[in-house]
């Protein structure tokens, strides 16, 4: 499947986040002609967040496609590709827009397979920008990826740094199967880390341990990655040591990782800017409690947004979880 | 002031409700072989449709849409479609699914809660039934737009039915079908009801055909129980299609003469003088007149034909009847092309649950 136009040689660059994701569309599509991209402002424009620059300029219109202004086609019009052999990959501008597709990711997607008793299959990855922080207008600032995880047939993969960005996207458009790709564009830009362009996927269905400690899990996901390692900073300042996972797919979730890490420190604490009510912190409680019950020494904490709008972004910072909220928490859950 | 564009619709029939040719008939009409197993698929379907109501009145399957009113416009897609286009079907397409190489028997695992019914082998790029009221549209033009990538000379047929044209993924559809130069032949199946609602509360546009000129795309009227009219109409948009020439919108205009599915009373939205008008126009009788008159069928032929299709029909029916239910695992093991990890315990506990076979 190489195309004329393939960059073979890796190299290493220090990139954002957002460029990491370019960076693994960029190889993907030079490695395999089946890859196309499809989303509004994608070709020419590169992308709003610029996630798809120069695609265009290097495969042409024909793999790299301006849609019309549908998001409920986009989520279609990439099933219906997927189910002819391509890999779409298909970009929502931001979450908030996500929606009217929903009906297609739902009813179609996460099913084909299933339904068509593996006759036919979705291999497409559906990516959008997510979370607050960036003092963007009414719409562009949601969490809901709990949305997703509740609906078998989906991955729901979250990367939250360069590295993992690269290398889980390139995982997500090799899967055979849907992914729904949500990229925190709180941190698209906040931290550059060496990236070895490699093709070199990471594996999705896994938790990443980013630290370890002995006295408190700390779980998180996305951007609020940010304020958790910030927070381990702190504990450990304090004397407190704590381990430090990132979800990295919270569909289908790695508890395994979870219930390990926890019946060693015997405390956990969960950090997520989506609302509180019925997010995926619930399940990854419900799974310690399932299976790490008799190591708990407290019960497990959540450090989430709060059950109501996204504020507009003059209070958007009251709403997301901060620094101070999570260390606050360990030490709560460490003094019982 | 001047005028930047106008349009028209037209409209083709060639029998009259009797079946006698209005006028010149279309070249269709003279490969005599393809209509009489167009003839022959019409009163199969039929037969077919008839039974599987009789299965669900007697608790032998679940609800079921009956196709009755749209034999002739599935024939004529399953006919002019090629081995390798792909068919986007709604869920009333029985016709056209059986001349695409769906088994009876599949068709009625599917109505019979199996969903085995869907793998179909002989038509493997097909895609499924869709339920989710013209959700297929865009699946259509995502099969045309892969087509296109690709620089292949196959094309879509998408149906959908009066009131999914309400829907915005038909507009949405129609739309990029229209901007991105796609093979896709939407095949608007115009019953006048969707469930309860008349075709006269769907839209204030005085026809469904001229939705296609604001997306771009070619509209045209058809006669849906006039064979010659739908196969014309179809042949010339799919051979434009595969010549890279775009695609189109026909709407074919019938009568859902049935009710909605076996779970719905028409009786109690629609008048019986209505419904016995629109069996004055049935396509399947229009046709059969047509052959007698043009001394290409006789009633030993007819009798014939019923009594093979029953027995096709009976055969269809004792496979799907014999078939055993997957085993209760089957619900996870389609979900991904691996299980994941953390479902395996689910499945170890279905497979405990019902170690002695389904529930």
């Amino acid at each position: 499947m190489n195309s004329s136009t393939a960059r073979t040689e890796s190299e290493t660059r220090d990139v954002t986040l957002v460029e990491a994701v370019n960076m693994a569309l960029q190889w993907e599509m030079a490695h395999d002609d089946s890859v196309v991209v499809l989303g509004e402002d994608i070709a020419t424009n590169g992308g709003v967040f610029r996630a798809t620059a120069g695609l265009k300029e290097q495969f042409g219109f024909k793999r790299v496609m301006d849609t019309p202004l549908a998001e409920n086609l986009i989520a279609g019009t990439a099933i219906g590709m997927a189910t002819q052999g391509l890999k779409p990959v298909a970009e929502f501008q931001f979450m908030g827009f996500i929606y009217s597709g929903m009906e297609q990711i739902i009813s179609h997607a996460s099913r084909m397979r299933n339904r068509t008793r593996g006759r036919l299959h979705c291999p497409l990855v559906y990516r959008a920008p997510f979370g607050g922080g960036i003092h963007a207008p009414e719409h562009h600032s949601e969490s809901t990826e709990a949305l997703f995880a509740h609906i078998p047939g989906l991955r729901v993969v979250i990367p939250s740094s360069p590295q993992r960005a690269y290398g889980q996207l390139l995982a997500a458009i090799r899967n055979p199967d849907p992914v729904i790709f949500l990229e925190p564009k709180r941190i698209y830009r906040a931290v550059t880390q060496s990236v070895e362009n490699n093709g070199e996927a990471i594996p999705l269905d896994t938790c990443f341990t980013l630290r370890e400690g002995s006295d408190v899990t700390l779980i998180s996901w996305g951007a609020s990655m940010l304020e958790t390692l910030q927070a381990a900073d702190v504990l450990s300042e304090q004397s407190v040591s704590a381990e430090v996972i990132d979800v990295g797919t919270i569909s289908p979730l790695d508890r395994e990782t979870l219930l390990c890490s926890v019946s060693k420190t015997g405390r956990a604490v969960i950090v997520h800017e989506a609302c509180r009510n019925g997010g995926v912190g619930a399940e990854v409680a419900a799974s310690i409690a399932e299976g790490a019950y008799l190591e708990l020494k407290a019960p497990v904490a959540r450090v989430t947004g709060y059950d109501t709008v996204m504020p507009y972004y003059r209070n958007e910072q009251a709403y997301l979880p901060q620094v101070d909220d999570i260390v606050e928490a360990a030490r709560r859950v460490i003094a019982l | 002031m001047k005028t930047i564009h106008e349009f028209r619709v037209d409209s083709t029939c060639y029998l009259d409700d009797q079946g006698a040719p209005l006028g010149d008939l279309p070249p269709q009409a003279e490969n005599t072989e393809r209509v009489l197993a167009a003839y022959r698929n019409m009163v199969l379907t039929r037969t077919f449709d008839s039974k599987a109501i009789a299965l669900q009145r007697t608790g032998k399957c679940g609800t079921y849409p009956s196709v009755l009113g749209h034999e002739v416009i599935g024939t004529a897609i399953g006919q002019s479609m090629a081995a390798n286009d792909v068919f986007a079907p709604y869920y009333r397409d029985q016709a056209a699914h059986i001349l695409r190489g769906v088994s009876l028997t599949e068709l009625l695992l599917y109505w019979g809660g199996d969903e085995r019914g869907s793998a179909w082998k002989n038509c493997p790029e097909d895609l499924p039934i869709s339920v989710p009221i013209a959700t297929q549209c865009c699946h259509a033009v995502g099969v045309g737009a892969a087509m296109r990538i690709r620089d292949e000379a196959r094309a879509v047929v998408c149906c959908v039915g009066d009131g999914g044209t309400s829907k915005g993924d038909f507009s949405e559809s129609i739309n990029l079908a229209g901007a991105w130069h796609l093979p896709v032949v939407f095949m608007v199946i115009n019953n006048q009801w969707a469930i309860s609602t008349p075709r006269s509360i769907q839209t204030g546009a005085e026809t469904i055909a001229q939705k296609a000129i604001g997306a771009g795309l070619p509209g045209h009227i058809v006669d849906g129980n006039d064979y010659f009219a739908v196969i014309e109409a179809l042949d010339s948009a799919l051979e434009r299609a595969r010549a890279g020439k775009g695609g189109a919108v026909i709407e074919a205009i019938t009568y859902r003469l049935g009710d909605h599915t076996t779970a719905d009373d028409a009786t109690r939205y629609r008048s019986s003088e209505d419904l016995k008008q629109a069996w004055e126009k049935d396509g399947i009788k229009r046709l059969q007149n047509y052959l007698h008159e043009a001394g290409f069928w006789t009633p030993e032929k007819e009798q014939k034909l019923q009594s093979d299709c029953k027995a096709t029909v009976d055969h269809a029916v004792q496979a799907y009847l014999a078939t055993e239910a997957e085993p209760p695992t089957a619900m996870l093991d389609y979900l991904f092309e691996t299980l994941p990890e953390s479902l395996k315990s689910q499945r170890e506990r279905i497979a405990d649950k019902y170690r002695g076979g389904a529930a």
